[in-house]
């Protein structure tokens, strides 16, 4: 069986880490008090910058460039910390929250200091009662500690933080549309640029990054850089944990080095399809990421490798799809999920989602000519690149490589079922076919 | 035009009566209705000034809700920044954010009723509508449903007896794809739920208990049937 490599998830499994004593017990907020007192912010920046870290939320920019774009002054900064884990397949932010709050709070406030913001947001999403509570809690104990507030460690730095709920909102991960949702408004992204680091949350310049990109930064500042790079490949530092469902004998969240095989997550970690089933087609990156083969499996598992691939590492959730699943019913589950999610603010996600999935419908129930594939393709592009954010997209891409890899199953899908629905309809005595005088 | 569109038999397929026509039971082929805001039938009366701001004086707010709102508001640059807050803890409090709520909340927040509105209607977990003052959320995206989920929020509903103060739905991902196919109920992650389970669920929440002791997310000893226990 393979082995994970773990940095993240170190001391997961030790009882109460989630209290503050535990964590300063196994040396937490030693990375905090060296950024404070031996580094100045700039040296922060351009040790995350180093360190190649790339956002772990779904884009994959490196952390300490877009920390760098922060502008400098006296101004009203913010930092969110996007903790809203909505795509499907994904929920490693959910298990780093809940076991391991102190490391993300530590790694925001040494952000916070670098990006030289007095004020951070955790925005989690609204169903995450049982993390937000821990969080809350573990906030209170380092406020008490000092670790968060005025004057941290003595140091004239001030780093206020307060944990927002959401109330269930998928298009609130996108950071415009966390920045409306946080200022109490519908969750609609807005247009970009102005990018969030010259005019963001309450207009001020803000810097949004995922959990698990935070929860990296103590590590990054602990170890240093080069300690950090010395794991995953050239292009994809360090680290990753990486969320595996669907059709796997283990779900679960296991860390690996980027760049090993996704063949060894797939069937050394997640133990593989059930018994007897093999694997049709997988996510790479949750359920907005372009679908790949069983082929594919032996390509390794980084940012640039599946970039290469056609499709993107995104937040790092595998799905994994066994050869028991109609794609037809794959790609209707995962439209309608983007039906549903998108926020309605541009016509060609509003429109397109919701006729996808109509056209998916149609073909589930075999009333499809064979153009309406080529159109429901030509939808997909219509869609891709013309809204103001990715959700659109987010549909579009798995819908297309569907359509694209596995266009023969869907013409036969469409003409089974039709064959069906037309016995049925024999049967009932309700088509206008000529039925037997007899009956 | 292509040959598909001079085939009569293929124009009428393509005809939404005549395809359930076809199919033989219309409420077979017929497919869910996208959700839609609520009340978007109903036109607005333009006799009506628009509402504006309450008076403090004219709204009577629980004193529990009130302090909590303004706690909320004291938190943030902007006091607009509480609205999520505290739509929520009136729902707590009304069961759903009706249109008391809605001006209790507007009266201690300053604002108006259409803006919170506006926000209400956007969100999953504001309900604009009443609904049972428990919930159980049944996930069914992709990674649930590749693991069956869809059973498990038939078996739901069909649990549900009349008279039952509980909001059973399908929700979209919740973020619990290990424990698929699961479900939220008032806040606690269960899974996995065998459908054959959803009675003894129903039944728990029904009766004040704790559904599945043992089987949710943070409860002692909590692991997924293929994990070690530590």
């Amino acid at each position: 069986m393979a082995d994970q490599t773990r940095v993240l998830l170190d001391d997961i499994d030790e009882p109460g880490l989630h209290t503050i004593e535990v964590y300063e017990r196994l040396g937490g907020y030693q990375a905090l008090r060296k950024a404070l007192t031996t580094m100045e912010p700039d040296e922060i920046v351009a040790e995350l910058q180093a360190s190649g870290l790339r956002g772990r939320g779904g884009a994959g920019f490196s952390m300490g460039q877009k920390a760098s774009f922060m502008p400098k002054g006296t101004m009203d900064k913010y930092l969110c910390c996007n903790a809203d884990e909505s795509e499907p397949g994904t929920f490693k932010d959910r298990l780093l929250m809940q076991k391991n709050p102190h490391r993300l709070i530590e790694g925001i406030v040494i952000a916070a200091v670098a990006a030289g913001a007095n004020r951070a947001f955790i925005y989690i999403r609204g169903e995450y009662v049982l993390q937000a509570d821990i969080l809350n809690a573990a906030v209170a104990e380092a406020r008490a500690r000092g670790y968060v507030g005025a004057n941290i460690l003595g140091s004239g730095h001030d780093v206020d933080l307060v944990v927002h709920r959401g109330a269930g909102a998928y298009i609130c991960g996108e950071e415009t549309a966390l920045l409306d949702s946080l200022e109490g408004k519908r969750g609609n992204p807005r247009l970009k640029p102005p990018f969030p680091a010259n005019q963001g949350l309450f207009r001020g310049p803000t810097l949004i990054n995922n959990v698990e990109t935070l929860s990296n930064v103590p590590i990054v500042i602990a170890k240093g850089a080069e300690w950090f790079k010395q794991r995953g490949t050239e292009k994809s530092t360090g680290t990753k944990v990486v969320s595996v469902s669907g059709n796997v004998q283990r779900p679960g969240n296991y860390e690996i080095e980027l760049g090993i095989p996704a063949r060894e997550i797939v069937y050394g970690l997640a133990g593989g399809p059930p018994p007897g089933r093999k694997v049709k087609c997988w996510f790479p990156g949750g359920s907005s990421a372009p679908v790949l083969l069983e082929e594919d499996l032996d390509r390794p598992y980084s940012f640039e490798s599946m970039a290469e691939a056609g499709s993107m590492l995104g937040s790092g959730a595998i799905i994994v799809v066994d050869d028991s699943v109609p794609i037809v019913s794959l790609a209707l589950r995962v439209a309608r999920f983007y039906r549903h999610e998108s926020c309605g603010k541009c016509v060609p996600c509003r429109e397109g989602t919701n006729w996808t999935v109509k056209m998916l419908e149609r073909i589930d129930r075999g009333e499809a000519t064979p153009m309406d594939i080529e159109i429901l393709d030509q939808v997909q592009q219509n869609i891709m690149g013309n809204c103001l954010c990715v959700l659109g997209d987010s549909m579009a891409m798995p819908v297309r490589s569907m359509i694209a890899k596995f266009k023969d199953e869907f013409i036969a899908h469409n003409e089974r079922a039709r064959e069906a629905a037309d016995r049925l309809a024999v049967g009932a005595g309700l088509s206008s076919e000529p039925v037997d005088a007899a009956a | 035009m292509t040959p598909e569109h001079g085939n009569g038999r293929t124009l009428r397929a393509r005809d939404p009566v005549a395809a359930d026509h076809l199919a033989g039971a219309p409420e077979q082929a017929a497919t869910p209705v996208p959700s839609v805001p609520a009340g978007w039938d109903r036109s607005a009366d333009l006799t009506k000034p628009p509402a504006t701001i309450p008076d403090p004086a004219q709204v009577e707010v629980p004193e529990d809700l009130r302090r909590e709102i303004e706690e909320h508001m004291a938190k943030y640059p902007d006091r607009r920044s509480a609205a999520l807050p505290a739509l929520a803890a009136a729902q707590r409090v009304h069961g759903w954010c009706s249109p008391e709520a809605i001006a209790q909340v507007a009266a201690v927040m300053r604002v108006t009723p259409a803006y919170l509105s506006s926000v209400v209607t956007f969100y999953d977990m504001l309900n604009s509508e009443p609904v049972g003052r428990h919930y159980v959320y049944v996930c069914t995206s992709v990674s649930c449903h590749l693991r069956n989920a869809q059973a498990l929020a038939d078996a739901m509903k069909a649990a549900l007896e009349p008279g039952d103060d509980i909001n059973v739905r399908e929700f979209e991902c919740l973020g619990a794809c290990d424990m698929a196919p699961m479900c939220d109920v008032d806040g606690r992650y269960i899974g996995p739920v065998d459908p054959s389970e959803a009675p003894d669920v129903i039944a728990a929440v029904r009766e004040g208990r704790t559904p599945l002791p043992g089987r949710g997310l943070g409860d002692d000893g909590f692991h997924l049937p293929w994990e070690q226990e530590s």
